[in-house]
């Protein structure tokens, strides 16, 4: 019904987070630098998770335009209209919505590991070779 | 039928990316994880629908099939419409910029 809203406002503020911290790497230099060692800077990392939620909500704020569920006039979501159908839409957003939030952050968190022990690996191997 | 075709639009997005040397300039990556998201939503949604229909999740209608086939078709060329905007702005090769200067 209106289980996309969950992942687009989890987007909203990971997309404030992602600025926040690209514009204080740029501040201390950190990303150049991080870029010359070969790591992956952490504002890059979370514009991954940002893409899986915008993109994943995009794409799912189609199907509930596709279905009716979402209109281009007040009150734009349709189960909005009437208070039976808002409690459905409400439970909805807190389990289905949730769960789609915590899975992407789930798979990126993951992600993040792999690329944080790709990067460990590579350093290890710079220092063996400087010996 | 729609989580079907995102996951392979996300397989084959995937296989683009990893395989093709500008794949920066082609921003695969982005392609691949907007349809990896997608597809992680829509497995929830079906975890959550198969809770309800149980066995009957796995056999559809034929018209509530083509119905989620048209959608997905449609989810995935909207992905790519959302892909080619991003891409035709950020213009990496300057072709739009020198297509327009050039004029």
């Amino acid at each position: 019904m209106a289980c996309f809203l969950v992942p687009t406002t989890e987007a909203i503020v990971t997309t404030i987070v992602e600025k926040n911290v690209e514009a204080h790497e740029k501040k201390e230099d950190k990303g150049q630098t991080l870029q010359k060692q070969g790591k992956v800077t952490f504002s890059r990392k979370l514009k991954w998770l940002n893409t899986m939620l915008w993109g994943g909500a995009a794409l799912l704020a189609f199907e509930h335009v596709w279905h009716g569920e979402v209109v281009p006039f007040f009150p734009f979501l349709t189960a909005a209209s009437n208070p039976s159908d808002a409690a459905e839409m409400l439970h909805e957003m807190s389990t289905t919505g949730v769960l789609m939030a915590v899975l992407v952050t789930v798979v990126w968190i993951g992600m993040v590991a792999v690329s944080n022990i790709l990067e460990k690996r590579d350093t290890d191997v710079l220092l063996t070779n400087k010996r | 039928m729609t989580l079907l075709v995102t996951v392979f639009a996300a397989i084959i997005s995937t296989i683009l990316w990893y395989q093709k040397e500008n794949r920066k300039e082609l921003r695969l990556g982005t392609l691949s994880l907007m349809y990896w998201g997608a597809s992680i939503m829509w497995f929830v949604d079906a975890i959550f629908e198969y809770a309800e229909l149980h066995a009957a999740y796995f056999t559809p209608d034929p018209m509530d099939m083509l119905n989620d086939l048209f959608l997905g078709l449609s989810v995935v060329a909207f992905g790519l419409i959302i892909w080619l905007v991003i891409l035709l702005i950020q213009d990496p090769k300057k072709i739009v910029r020198n297509a327009i200067l050039n004029q």
